[in-house]
């Protein structure tokens, strides 16, 4: 299972686990699965209405930030963050 | 003549054309003063507008009466507010991935309900000309309830602090940098802390008690400008079939058409935005000011119109950088290892949320390889301009703060500065205080390289004088971008792209795409096409053109080459897979009589199938962080305070420099803006929040009189994620000067700055203090 590392104000939601495994070949079935083990994480991520990540999230898979979002495939040995999207010279 | 190479290439991988530095094919036009900027869009019958703007730094918009203005012979529309869609304050992704609040975008655009700045545009006149229009402005009448102004972040944090945004929601989440309004039933307090979020990277606590030296450190900053020359600029004018063309100085054209499209209710097919050159951006032209207000009154008057910032307006109304106040604690064992680091930053957003507070946060220890870490940002908005990003927006400052304190430690340790940064430098597999690990990134090379530059040996002598050296890291950015290659019957290609050309991207791109193609770079024409003309790109910023676009090129160039292969195979009948394509040169495999050189085959092109056009639209992931290293030489005068540089050094990871000219010269651009906002620039503010010094006779940025030679050192760590190893280069250089020249004046005098500008007053005062 991909190892998910938790941001900081999300840590309330995972009983405070910085870092939990979660099945899932692509960001989409994690968020899912993440979602079905730790109700409300979902709703931190995503957008239902944009059927996307929430606007501003990037997601990084294996240290590389990913421009398919919930498509990005992911691997059993993954290891996936949450981290704000920075566009550079567009703070 | 210096007896070493001042500006030199640490090459690890040679091209073709990739890393030679041909001639610019934009130079000349611009040198001679031919090539077209945002005010030389004139149109027949065109009107000129002008912006009343708000002489209060907070007040009440109560009523706006422009009927005596509308009365002056030669104005053809005055419009407010009211004339503007009211729009959600919804975040919305605008272009592709940049984030925005509408309704915030808009009322900085036109004030609506308050004005929140010296400067807000409260109306706008169009008249036949610029002299009718400041009269007109003179007869707009307008009531306002003034209310208190809050000038700085601190007074804006505390409670019962006068509010800009009564529904402000105070966010928890760096996501949202744009912030949001609250639910209209949501009964929070409104507050001006936009946004308030941390990260956290092991035990702090622990990191803490392992460590044997502890430092702490405060910085303050004031908004700077990114002083570019050219004004913001745009002008409109609608068609008869109800299209829309907009001429406008931007990053990002695209990013102008979706903007102007969603504040003003306009699809995007019905808008063309024709970038011009553009005069300097450094950032601050990936939003818009003007355009919106310009198609407004070019629909009201049924005339073009163009609308042009006064260099006052720009200082005034446009975006400035956030002005900060750093706290910052760093752990290290006595042997020099980092141990633990935390650090609280906060930056004024201006009038509406969207300070570069995260990634200040996020760039402000990524230099070093911290197990303990906890960052925590705040986003406050404050009775000032809008910021805006300039140059790694966010990493300069928190950099100041975290360098210096860095300079604090290795004087605490008796540690040489460099020493104590290859000890701690992050490198691939680095753990980041936000989490995810660094690929290969080359910061131990060029500190390595700065410790082998002659200048770090060199002798400082005489009173006074000292050396400083900082670091600095920027993430560097991807997105979006579109190509055409238009393959032309005489040998050459056209190549048409989406990403506006800030930095002779143009000339990067056009080496790339010879490099593939295996021809003559001169064979190449690079131009910038208009929204219609090419696919999507984004915005010219976070150092990516030659990176995304780069990408592009590349797919795009596959794409003839392997249409030319077709074409080969067709003449000489044999299947494609016995054609190979090397050096410009199409030859048979296994007969070398067959050869058919990229010319021969473009000269054929219609009688082999018709025109050969490769194209390419691309997201690419793979950015590879930058990482530099700057050490100055600084002689302070203590009769004034006046800090002189005597000597600089900017050594930089560039991944590889596909033109070591242009990457020079931006490195060089980048200090010197960044000696600027060490020494002389800020916003001044009177205690009502009008902008003293907005003029550039009193907006004092560095000239080349004031400056040596910058040298540079271009290391050259290829970046895995591109074809030529590519980082992006334009804004880590801005990142490090603040705070080398803070610590090199702490070793010319005793004292350490902790507060930007070190302007001579400030330095005297630290004297005296001393």
């Amino acid at each position: 299972m991909a190892e998910v590392w938790i941001p900081p104000r999300m840590q309330s939601l995972t009983g405070g686990r910085k870092t939990v495994q979660i099945a899932g070949e692509t960001v989409r079935q994690i968020v899912n699965n993440l979602e079905k083990e730790f109700p409300g994480t979902k709703a931190w991520l995503c957008d239902e209405d944009l059927d996307d990540l929430m606007l501003g999230i990037a997601v990084i898979v294996d240290g590389e930030s990913s421009q398919l979002g919930l498509l990005e495939p992911v691997k059993e040995s993954s290891e996936v963050h949450f981290i704000p999207a920075l566009g550079g010279g567009a703070a | 003549m210096p007896d070493y190479e001042p500006n030199m290439v640490l090459s690890t991988q040679e091209f073709r054309v990739v890393g030679s530095s041909p001639i610019r094919p934009d130079g000349a036009d611009k040198v001679t003063g031919r090539a077209r900027f945002g005010i030389d869009a004139s149109l027949p019958g065109m009107l000129q507008a002008k912006i009343l703007r708000s002489p209060h730094a907070h007040a009440r918009i109560k009523s706006i009466d422009t009927s005596r203005a509308k009365a002056l012979p030669g104005v053809h529309a005055v419009i407010t507010a009211a004339d503007f869609p009211e729009v959600s304050g919804r975040v919305a992704d605008l272009a592709e991935g940049s984030i925005h609040n509408m309704g915030f975008l808009s009322r900085n655009i036109m004030a609506r309900e308050k004005a929140l700045y010296k400067g807000h545009a409260i109306a706008a006149v169009a008249a036949t000309n610029l002299h009718v229009a400041a009269e007109a402005l003179a007869l707009i009448d307008v009531d306002y309830e003034v209310l208190t102004p809050v000038m700085n972040a601190q007074e804006a944090m505390k409670g019962g602090a006068p509010l800009l945004h009564e529904r402000l929601a105070s966010l928890t989440n760096p996501a949202v940098r744009p912030g949001g309004v609250m639910d209209d039933d949501d009964p929070s307090e409104g507050s001006n802390i936009a946004n308030h979020f941390e990260f956290r990277l092991g035990d702090v606590a622990k990191g803490f008690a392992e460590a044997d030296v502890i430092v702490q450190h405060e910085t303050s900053t004031s908004a700077v400008h990114q002083g570019y020359i050219e004004p913001h600029t745009g002008t409109a004018m609608w068609q008869s079939d109800g299209s829309l063309i907009i001429w406008s100085s931007t990053q990002g054209h695209f990013t102008v058409r979706e903007m102007t499209g969603r504040l003003l209710g306009i699809p995007a097919s019905k808008i063309k935005v024709i970038p011009m050159e553009v005069g300097g951006g450094f950032g601050a032209k990936g939003i818009i000011y003007v355009e919106p207000v310009a198609t407004v009154l070019a629909r009201l008057t049924g005339r073009p119109v163009r609308v042009t910032m006064t260099r006052t307006e720009v200082f005034e109304s446009s975006g400035p950088t956030s002005a900060s106040h750093i706290k910052v604690k760093l752990g290290a064992t006595k042997e020099g290892k980092l141990v633990a680091a935390e650090a609280e930053l906060i930056y004024e957003a201006g009038a509406f949320p969207g300070s570069p507070a995260v990634p200040g946060c996020v760039c402000m220890m990524s230099a070093y390889d911290i197990p303990n870490a906890r960052l925590e940002g705040y986003d406050v908005v404050v009775n000032t301009p809008k910021s805006a990003a300039y140059r790694a927006p966010g990493s300069p400052v928190s950099a100041f703060a975290m360098e210096t304190a860095i300079d604090k430690l290795c004087e605490k340790l008796g540690m040489d500065p460099l020493d104590f940064r290859l000890l701690n430098s992050s490198k691939e597999g680095t753990r980041q205080v936000t989490g995810p690990v660094f690929p290969r990134i080359g910061f131990i090379e060029t500190l390595q390289a700065a410790k082998a530059h002659p200048h770090y040996s060199a002798p400082l002598e005489g009173p006074n004088r000292g050396r400083g050296v900082a670091s600095g890291y920027w993430r560097n950015n991807t997105g979006p971008s579109s190509v055409l290659v238009i393959v032309n019957s005489d040998g050459t290609v056209s190549l048409v792209e989406g990403s506006v050309d800030l930095s002779g991207t143009r000339t990067t791109l056009a080496q790339q795409l010879a490099e593939v193609l295996g021809i003559q770079v001169e064979d190449v024409r690079p131009a910038v096409a208009d929204t219609d003309s090419i696919g999507f790109t984004s915005n010219s910023g976070g150092s990516g053109a030659t990176f995304k676009t780069g990408w592009a090129v590349h797919h795009a160039g596959e794409d003839v080459k392997r249409q030319m292969i077709q074409r080969a195979a067709k003449v000489w009948e044999i299947p494609e897979e016995d054609v190979e394509y090397r050096d410009g040169v199409l030859r048979h495999k296994s007969d070398p009589e067959l050869q058919l050189t990229f010319k021969q085959v473009a000269g054929r092109q219609n009688g082999t199938g018709g025109p050969i056009t490769g194209r390419a639209g691309v997201n690419p992931g793979g950015v590879g962080p930058a990482l530099a290293t700057h050490i100055v030489d600084v002689e302070v005068d203590p009769e004034t305070g006046k800090v002189s540089i005597l000597r600089y050094t900017a050594l930089q990871d560039v991944g590889k420099a596909v033109h070591p000219d242009i990457v020079a010269g931006q490195i060089q651009g980048g200090a010197t803006q960044g000696i600027g906002w060490a020494l002389n620039e800020e916003y001044y503010f009177n205690n009502q929040g009008a902008m003293m010094n907005s003029t550039f006779l009193d907006y004092r940025m560095p000239t080349s009189l004031d400056l040596p030679m910058i040298d540079t050192v271009i290391v050259e760590v290829a970046n895995p994620g591109h074809p030529y190893g590519v980082r992006g280069v334009g804004e880590v250089p801005i990142v490090p000067p603040m705070a080398a020249i803070s610590n090199a004046i702490h070793r010319a005098v005793g004292v350490r700055m902790n507060r930007l500008p070190m302007s001579p007053g400030r330095v005297l005062e630290a004297l005296w203090e001393k």
